[in-house]
């Protein structure tokens, strides 16, 4: 196997181990590989290069991805860290963030009964995509403490992220559904 | 090197030599075919020198006749004159109905979810029809270049699904070309426009056909050309505007749902006549003729026309929201706005793009030809013409790919605008106690419940050893390759158990059935099916050889004596299986080649990798 699919994203990236990236450096090493390993270099091999590009390009996509996105990157580097989760199971138990999660939620049910419904939906999105900016720059602060307690406040900022995530999920098939029926 | 002295009249594939390579825009209304020549993309006319080819197919009792000859017969032969088979791809029988406007073909119900058009050469699948189009291309393309093309490029609308995509590939084979990558039309619009315009930065392509719509947004940056966020309707496009120019005149002159055939295509005519001639003048007459042969004189301006067809431009806009929402790009951050498409040429269709995006689109570049050019410049790269070429292209996927789970559910895999190809598994478990099998229904679309997305195919995963409800844990994982086509696999991680399909999309063809119709396919009755399938398998092992040999030229210092010698031996079994007759013996001999480079091809892609991470280009170690 080619040890491009068993190194860490960061390790595959020649970069340092750390939430705080040098995005445009990670851009040039993402471009540079995508030239590289991308199977319209191989449309002329054999099926066994073409069969290796494909999946060296489909784990440089995703590699790329993860880094890319800061709630993604934290993740993957509190598992590399030795902290795991468990979607199924993980809840978060900050109060007032729960009472925030369901004040948006009764926004988000009520918006279809609105005069105007798509400009609605796309305020609450801006609004969504605000409070995740937020959560964001507290998960770099705490990266920044370079001590174990943030581990799993981290990790909590993180699935908070998820909440927000699903929120903005169902507002966006909210939209497909007003779409659809328009 | 000794392995590449082949060079046979007519099938040479010789390094460094040209080979024959073409793009085609395979469009709802017309489709072209372009070639790079002497450095120059540019479409190839017809003997009479028209570019455009209308994509439209008369089947006669003797013949089959492609383009503006049928066209001419549409009206007055409507059941046997197929016009917009495209919107027909990759679609079942209840899709097509819902598609809007009175179709005028019959349909053979058959076991397969394929429809099928009754024509007076027999029953027609959308495929066989698009391929008689794509063979009438290939057949201008050969005669005007002298040679038999070495692969082609096929542009789709980047909306297209996968049975869309499928379906297109599909009679690409049909017709017997090497389809070298299916290719999203604004990518290729993008291509055409960023070479030519030496463009940089965030470029926005409106993408309104005869059929289709697309829009992309894409990042430029030093010939990477990053598809950011695609959107769509893959049954928007101008022949809905000619539509509703027709329900007009029919209200105004008073004919009713069911007139025949000839009638109905001849209004379809004078609309879109009406619609062409509103580019330029701001009213148009109308003079149609009636069933009891008296004429229905009418006029439309274009005030009454853009308010018929806002409704469908605001449909399009919509899309366009959210390709940006998709893209994290503002309209403000949209360097420039590309018009393709014959429909971009309405100006009402300019001015709400204008407004949208808040600046003035592009219309100086031909809507007709740019995405065939764009093919054009992608399959010259792909065909090895220019390996220097720094010109990379990434897409991505326009619908989202899931999984049925509980309650008709669907459980997002894949989300829509992942760049492709990717791979991304996910792990599932037996909700019975000795469950000893699972169905797996892959779904395409937005949409939370499975009826409301796109089937793509089923397939079950047997042999689950009997366990507790829960124990089992089973890993799906999809791939996407370059050309936007699904795999997916199945496992039981306990046990090892696998099982796999290439999505034969619900609505594609079976692998038979392609079999059977390129066997009966008109191609092929002169020749002689087991000779062409072993001049297939040698041009085949030819490529591979060729392959080897230029990685072994580059690279041969990562092999020690040994290793090298079997991977020279297997080539030169190759070599004399390729000078034999027997297809078998030259594929097995492929596949010992597979196995012997196998470290070696590994190898090389390590050290290629680590090239790049330190900032080298290979091309600089040549």
């Amino acid at each position: 196997m080619s040890q491009f699919l068993t190194q860490n994203f960061f390790e595959l990236f020649d970069i340092p181990l750390s939430f705080d990236i040098d995005l445009p450096k990670l851009e040039i090493q993402y471009r540079d590989l995508q030239r590289t390993l991308h199977p319209d270099r191989f449309a002329n091999a054999s099926d066994q290069e073409r069969r290796i590009s494909v999946q060296n390009t489909a784990q440089l996509n995703e590699a790329f991805q993860t880094l890319k996105s800061a709630p993604l990157r934290a993740r993957y580097l509190l598992q590399l860290k030795g902290i795991e989760f468990d979607d199924e199971k993980d809840t978060t138990f900050d109060p007032a963030f729960l009472m925030e999660q369901m004040e948006l939620r009764e926004k988000l049910a009520d918006i279809k009964q609105t005069a105007d419904p798509m400009t609605e939906l796309a305020d609450f999105l801006q609004d969504i995509s605000k409070l995740n900016m937020a959560m964001v720059s507290e998960l770099a602060t705490l990266f920044s403490n370079d001590n174990d307690e943030y581990l799993n406040e981290a990790k909590q900022v993180v699935q908070k992220i998820r909440f927000l995530n699903k929120l903005q999920q169902e507002a966006e098939e909210l939209e497909e559904d007003l779409l659809a029926s328009y | 090197m000794a392995l590449l002295q082949i060079s046979e009249p007519g099938q040479s594939t010789a390094p460094h030599q040209h080979r024959l390579a073409a793009g085609i825009d395979l469009g709802t209304t017309n489709s072209l075919v372009a070639t790079v020549r002497s450095g120059q993309a540019e479409t190839l006319p017809d003997e009479q020198g028209r570019h455009l080819l209308p994509s439209v197919v008369r089947y006669t009792n003797d013949d089959i006749i492609v383009g503006h000859d049928a066209r001419a017969a549409a009206s007055s032969d409507p059941l046997n004159t197929i016009i917009s088979i495209k919107r027909f791809m990759g679609r079942g029988l209840e899709d097509i109905k819902h598609l809007g406007g009175k179709l005028p073909y019959h349909f053979t119900e058959v076991d397969s979810a394929v429809p099928r058009l009754q024509t007076a050469a027999g029953d027609k699948s959308p495929v066989e029809i698009s391929s008689d189009i794509l063979k009438t291309l290939k057949q201008r393309a050969e005669t005007t270049l002298g040679d038999d093309l070495t692969g082609v490029v096929i542009t789709v609308p980047a909306y297209f699904d996968d049975a869309q995509r499928q379906a297109t590939k599909d009679a690409g084979k049909l017709a017997g070309l090497n389809v070298l990558r299916l290719l999203n039309e604004p990518t290729a619009a993008a291509v055409a426009y960023g070479l030519d315009k030496e463009a940089e930065g965030v470029i926005a392509v409106y993408d309104l056909g005869g059929g289709t719509f697309d829009i992309s947004i894409l990042r430029l940056n030093k010939g990477v050309f990053e598809v950011l966020a695609t959107g769509g309707d893959s049954a928007l496009g101008g022949d809905d505007f000619d539509r509703l120019i027709a329900q007009w005149i029919m209200e105004q002159a008073g004919i009713s749902d069911d007139a025949d055939h000839a009638q109905l295509r001849r209004l379809m005519h004078a609309a879109c006549d009406a619609k062409e001639a509103l580019t330029d003048s701001d009213k148009t007459s109308l003079e149609i003729e009636l069933a009891d042969g008296s004429f229905w004189k009418g006029e439309l301006d274009r005030e009454l026309f853009n308010k018929l067809v806002d409704p469908l431009i605001k449909k399009s806009i919509l899309p366009c929201r959210r390709a940006l929402r998709d893209a994290s790009v503002s309209a403000e951050e949209v360097q420039a706005v590309v018009m393709v498409g014959g429909s971009t040429r309405v100006p009402r269709v300019r001015e709400k793009v204008a407004e949208f995006f808040g600046r003035d689109p592009l219309v100086d570049i031909d809507p007709d030809t740019v995405v065939a050019v764009g093919a054009a410049i992608q399959a010259d790269i792909l065909a090895g013409n220019k390996p220097d070429s720094d010109m990379l292209l990434l897409d991505v996927i326009p619908l989202s790919l899931g999984l049925e789970t509980m309650g008709g559910l669907v459980e997002k895999i894949i989300p829509r605008n992942t760049t492709i190809p990717v791979a991304r598994a996910q792990d599932f478990t037996t909700f019975k106690d000795g469950q000893t099998a699972m169905s797996i229904h892959a779904l395409q679309g937005e949409r939370e419940l499975v009826v409301d997305c796109r089937s793509l195919g089923r397939f079950a995963l047997h042999g689950i050893p009997a366990m507790v409800a829960g124990a089992a844990r089973i890993r799906v994982t999809f791939q996407v390759d370059a050309d936007g086509l699904l795999s997916v696999t199945a496992r039981e991680e306990t046990t090892g158990v696998e099982s796999g399909i290439e999505v034969k999309p619900s609505y594609g063809l079976t692998d038979n059935e392609i079999e059977t119709m390129l066997r009966d396919s008109m191609t092929y009755v002169s020749e002689d099916v087991a000779a062409r399938n072993l001049r297939e398998q040698q041009v085949e092992a030819e490529r591979v050889l060729e392959a080897l040999a230029a990685a072994l030229a580059q690279d041969g210092e990562l092999l020690n004596r040994d290793e090298r010698s079997e991977v020279d031996n297997a080539a030169a079994k190759l070599q004399a299986a390729r000078d034999g007759n027997d297809p078998a013996v030259i594929k097995s001999a492929m596949e010992a080649v597979d196995k012997a480079a196998e470290e070696f091809v590994a190898r090389r892609m390590d050290g290629n990798i680590q090239r790049a991470l330190s900032g080298h280009n290979i091309e600089e170690f040549d």
